[in-house]
């Protein structure tokens, strides 16, 4: 079959997704429209090369609904034969982009193709999209619906995890994230905002804290304690029949920070590339998703590392880097537990709780960051893994060409 | 007669009095909504200008008829009852012209979905008075318009609780919450306000009619609600567990009726209505607790041909926490009570005990302050036996021991009437024995109340081997004369409930001595829809106390010469109580005990390993709920009980058995004796011939019959 192979990937800086957060007064459109006019600029791209442009978003409501990538492809000036569609698959969105426009490019059915997502979610915040999962009572109830971080909460409590193994896991990933970023080993992905008068927004990521220290993290309370004890604990305990009690670990400073951003991933076939003029940097090996249990919710990535292992015909063992995403800290620890993985090759730069979830564009940001790393240590084989609402995992295997 | 009369008065008000002949309530029905119906030809006339809705019965509407509900076959019947009583409600809301409810007694169910469709509620300040929703008790849910009005009334959350939770109103609640315009202190007040408010309001409209409306806190669409309806499945999953269809009905009705317009959420309220009324839980639920409960009240177990009798005058021997509430609920139904003890003072403190009670029924409103006051006066505490000779009826309630129990019946009798009966308020010893110390054992009976007494609704009567049908009616008629509920049994170890109770309890802890993880054990308690689990509901009881009743079984056998057979669990009870953990009395059993609540004792993994493979919880819910329909059925084999109704009745009223099977003996009719008879024989290769099904059940099978023929 037709090989697809990454030619390049960039990204918006992420910015606190709150009203005073650098790229709040960015709409999601601007920030799509800033990363595609760069991507053009970058290899003078000829765009009516590009078949279709893939974008994940997962509240697609208001200025971000109706089909964000066809707009952003139109206001960014590409060419109107290059057409744009939104899906969403929950957190993993930006990861199933690229795995949609490699499945696209391997089918032979097309040779060019954008792979991405955008969430602005300080501007439009998660849930504003209702859902039957949530709001419809009969199918809350069929499907155990539980907060997020209740699911955390349960792994941490199932796995043994102390608030201090998940706050030192959380202190790792900004002191890891600070140092990259000192190093500027983001630079090369991240693509500045400006604003409609070329005024600066955010040029780098804003919540990465080089002074986070574990006292003050364990100076946060548990955000999921409060509303476990409602009624969300017990919903989890009927289907964990031999937990007494979940104990509430995570909160605002071991789980992935609420940010906006954007990113892209140009992907093709060699025939592609060539025609763009382009240098081919990876190839994708193999992708997976799985469904697993909805309520735990967050158990997904180790079968879905499984089963793109399997399907790649590799060991853990042959892995050279890993990207967890880094939901809660729980989630990374445990995929990191049940696959044997060295936490030295692990979230090396850090991860979403130094610098937060973007939730429809994370997937591709950690495949991107993946390969950065891989080519700065000469390394070849990388893994990018992310848990989903709904109890799905999704994992990309990755090798420098 | 006419089921609601209307009268035209020269005010243009028409008066429309709810009055169902042959009824002793008014149910909604065909009648009645015929006769709304007509009030609204009446109302349509060019010189009426309102209508005043109440009622001729003591209540003003007490919900729908359920027996007509016991006969629906499949959804259209409920459907279509549903469909038609709203087109009533809604040409009545929707003619232009004022309608007030007057409310001078209950509105529940449908009768409050009737008031609800009045453009006002006015209610009598009476707080006997009770205003709800309660149909999600039987597995029911509202059917015509509430789950349509209250939301648009109170708002979402406010008419979920009202509708989940199933809880009376007073009017004084009622009032608070938004659901009455007011109240008046008498009917005359009543009448005149209804009139005055029809005259203040000549074109009433509902507040949903009125173009631009918005639901009170915001319809299903709008983002606030989010949070209550991510969290309300669980909140309501807590208690039932997913057990009953109609609680995931009723917020579903709500949730999608707050999407819609009125019309189609009334029609898809129709739809949820028709699937909650022909589940196979709410069937149970009515035909156990309605139907079934209704024939035990009216004396289907008590002999016929002995006239009705009522106790004036009742002693209590014991003024212990049992003797205490015997005494407080006699007292509450205008009995006099000798509260009778060895000391004055402990006689005394058991009266205080009844004042404590009484305090709390009225600052809940469930009694007047003058009630509560002739109820006291009605205890008299004492010391003295001779005060007993004018007596009716005597109940001991002292410490469980026989010779103790022997003696307060020697001296209690010494100085009974002829006529008085003797009732012992046992729940462990062979009624036939503790008569051997009576004089008189055709006049001694077994009259086992629950703990505490004020909130059980159950008495197990227990008729020993002597004991007169006279006797036995004498003591029935005495439950229901205090408001209960009587089974009656004949006289072995344990009677009913003890014994089939204790099977549910045992059950769970031989799960732990197989090393099934005790947690595990007590979801499956819960998930099984019983009120606790196992584990915990033993270490209430006490562990000692299962200890020494096994162990005088075993005593009791050998002295007759039977074979005995430890349950596999007792080694567990014994071992516990042999390190001290006997219970949550001693603070410690399976369970660490405290303040806070009880947590799993740890020491538990030790004593019983929880081993690495565990049976999925269906497997467990299956043996918990086999077990006690099993122990029950060969109760209704031995001919302890003496009917099917009273089995039901009782495992639900006594112990919780879970509900929505309509009782230990409905669970094996539901599902079909056949198909008991092979799960309880794969149970019984599995788990022991505890589980082997009764022959009863194995006929019935064979028979293709059902327990309750």
């Amino acid at each position: 079959m037709t090989d697809a192979f990454i030619y390049d990937h960039l990204r918006t800086p992420r910015g606190k997704g709150k009203k005073d957060g650098g790229l709040h007064q960015a709409s999601p459109v601007w920030l799509l429209r800033t990363l595609l006019q760069a991507l053009q600029q970058r290899h003078a791209l000829d765009t009516s090369l590009v078949d279709d442009v893939v974008l994940g978003c997962v509240t697609p409501v208001g200025e971000q609904g109706a089909d964000i990538a066809r707009s952003a492809v139109l206001d960014a000036g590409w060419a109107q034969t290059c057409a744009g569609v939104t899906q969403s698959r929950f957190c993993a969105s930006g990861l199933e982009s690229v795995n949609l426009a490699a499945a696209k490019v391997k089918s032979g059915w097309e040779d060019l193709v954008v792979a991405g997502g955008v969430e602005s979610m300080s501007r439009w915040p998660m849930g504003s999209d209702g859902g039957a999962w949530v709001m419809d009572p009969r199918v809350n109830s069929a499907l155990g619906f539980v907060p997020q971080g209740v699911g955390a909460d349960l792994i941490a409590t199932i796995e043994g995890f102390s608030r201090a193994d998940l706050d030192a896991f959380a202190l790792r990933s900004h002191r890891r994230a600070a140092a990259a970023r000192a190093e500027g080993r983001f630079d090369g992905a991240i693509v500045p905002v400006l604003d409609i008068a070329g005024l600066p927004m955010l040029a780098q990521d804003e919540t990465i804290r080089p002074d986070a220290s574990l006292d003050a993290l364990a100076r946060l309370e548990p955000s999921f304690a409060a509303v476990g004890r409602m009624g969300f604990d017990e919903t989890a305990l009927r289907k964990y029949t031999t937990v007494e009690q979940i104990r509430h670990l995570h909160h605002a400073g071991n789980a992935s920070g609420i940010v906006d951003g954007a990113a892209l991933m140009l992907i093709g076939n060699a025939e592609g590339g060539r025609r763009a003029g382009l240098r081919p940097r990876a190839r994708i090996r193999a992708a997976a998703v799985v469904g697993s249990e909805p309520t735990i919710m967050l158990t997904g990535p180790t079968p879905a590392c499984r089963k793109v292992l399997a399907k790649a015909g590799l060991s853990v063992s042959d892995i050279d880097l890993w990207e967890i995403n880094e939901a809660f800290a729980a989630v990374p620890l445990k995929t990191a537990r049940d696959l044997g993985i060295d936490l030295e090759r692990l979230n090396v730069n850090g991860g979403a709780i130094a610098m937060g979830h973007p939730l429809g564009a994370t997937g591709c940001i950690l495949l991107g960051t993946l390969l950065d790393e891989l080519e700065r240590r000469g390394l070849a084989i990388g893994c990018a893994t992310l848990c989903v609402g709904g109890g799905m995992g999704i994992a990309t295997v990755i090798e420098r060409v | 007669m006419d089921p609601v009369t209307i009268e035209s008065g020269a005010d243009g008000v028409v008066v429309a009095v709810m009055d169902l002949p042959g009824r002793p309530m008014n149910v909604v029905g065909d009648a009645l909504m015929a006769g709304l119906s007509q009030a609204l030809d009446r109302l349509a006339e060019p010189q009426a200008r309102g209508l005043l809705l109440t009622s001729g019965k003591a209540d003003f509407c007490a919900g729908g008829d359920l027996d007509r509900m016991a006969t629906w076959a499949g959804p259209e019947q409920p459907f279509q009852a549903a469909q038609a009583m709203k087109a009533v409600l809604r040409r009545m809301e929707t003619q232009g012209k004022p309608v007030v409810a007057a409310i001078h007694g209950h509105a529940l169910g449908g009768g409050l979905e009737i008031a609800l469709a009045c453009h006002a509620r006015l209610a009598l300040d009476d707080a006997g008075i009770k205003l709800g929703q309660p149909e999600v008790k039987l597995g029911l849910m509202p059917g015509g318009g509430g789950t349509v009005r209250l939301p648009r009334l109170l708002g979402q959350q406010a008419a979920l609780e009202i509708m989940l939770q199933g809880n009376d109103q007073s009017p004084q609640q009622a009032l608070a919450l938004g659901l009455l315009a007011g109240l008046a202190p008498d009917r005359e007040a009543l009448m005149a306000q209804a009139r005055a408010w029809i005259a203040a309001h000549p074109a009433a409209q509902q507040p949903w009619d009125v173009p631009k409306f918005r639901f009170p806190g915001g319809d299903s669409r709008a983002p606030a609600s989010l949070p209550m309806w991510s969290l309300a499945p669980s909140v309501a999953g807590a208690k039932s567990r997913g057990n009953v269809p109609a609680v995931q009905h009723i917020m579903s009705s709500v949730f999608e009726g707050g999407l819609l317009g009125f019309d189609a959420a009334s029609d898809v309220e129709s739809r949820y209505f028709a699937a909650s009324a022909t589940s196979i839980e709410c069937r149970n639920l009515i035909g156990t607790l309605w139907t079934q409960l209704n024939a035990v009240k009216k004396g289907s177990s008590r002999p016929a041909a002995v006239a009705r009798s009522r106790v004036a005058r009742l002693g209590v021997l014991g003024a212990g926490m049992m003797g205490a509430g015997i005494a407080h609920a006699a007292a509450r139904a205008g009995i006099d009570v000798l509260l009778l003890d060895k000391t004055q003072a402990a006689a005394e403190q058991g009266k205080a005990r009844t004042q404590g009670l009484l305090d709390g029924a009225q600052a809940k409103g469930r009694c007047s302050a003058a009630q509560r006051d002739a109820a006291l006066a009605r205890i008299a505490p004492t010391t003295d036996f001779a005060r007993l000779a004018d007596a009716d009826l005597v109940i001991e309630a002292v410490f469980e021991d026989r010779a103790v129990k022997a003696e307060v019946t020697r001296q209690a009798e010494a100085v009974l009437g002829e006529g008085a009966v003797f009732a012992s308020n046992t729940s462990t010893l062979p009624i036939s024995g503790l008569a051997q110390a009576s004089a008189r054992p055709d006049r001694f009976i077994g009259l086992h109340f629950f703990s505490p007494v004020h909130r059980m609704p159950l008495v197990e009567i227990i008729v020993g081997a002597q004991t007169s049908d006279q006797t036995l009616a004498r003591g029935f008629d005495f439950v229901r004369q205090i408001g209960k509920t009587p089974i009656v049994v004949n006289d072995r170890r344990g009677f009913y409930t003890s014994r089939v109770f204790a099977s549910y309890l045992m059950e769970g802890v031989a799960m732990l001595a197989e090393g099934v993880h005790p947690r595990h054990i007590e979801m499956a308690g819960l998930q099984a829809g019983m009120p606790m689990p196992p584990l915990a509901l033993q270490d209430e009881v006490s562990l000692s106390l299962s200890l020494h009743v096994a162990e005088q079984a075993r005593q009791d056998l050998s002295r007759e010469g039977k074979p005995f057979a430890e349950h596999p669990g007792m080694a567990v009870v014994r071992r516990l109580c042999e390190i001290g953990r006997l219970g949550r009395k001693a603070g410690r059993g399976f369970y660490d005990w405290d303040a806070q609540g009880r947590r799993l004792w740890p020491g538990l993994a030790e004593l019983c390993p929880p081993a690495t493979a565990q049976p999925p919880q269906r497997e467990l819910i299956d043996r918990l709920l086999f077990v006690q329909a099993n122990e029950a059925a060969r109760c209704l084999e031995e001919g302890v009980l003496r009917s099917v109704a009273d089995g039901n009745v009782g495992s639900i009223l006594g112990w919780g058995f879970a509900p929505f099977h309509g009782g230990a003996l409905r669970f094996i009719d539901a599902m079909g004796p056949a198909v008991f008879v092979d799960r309880a024989r794969a149970l019984a290769a599995a788990h022991g011939p505890r589980f082997a099904p009764a022959e009863i059940v194995c006929r019935a099978a064979a028979d293709r019959q059902w327990l309750d023929g």
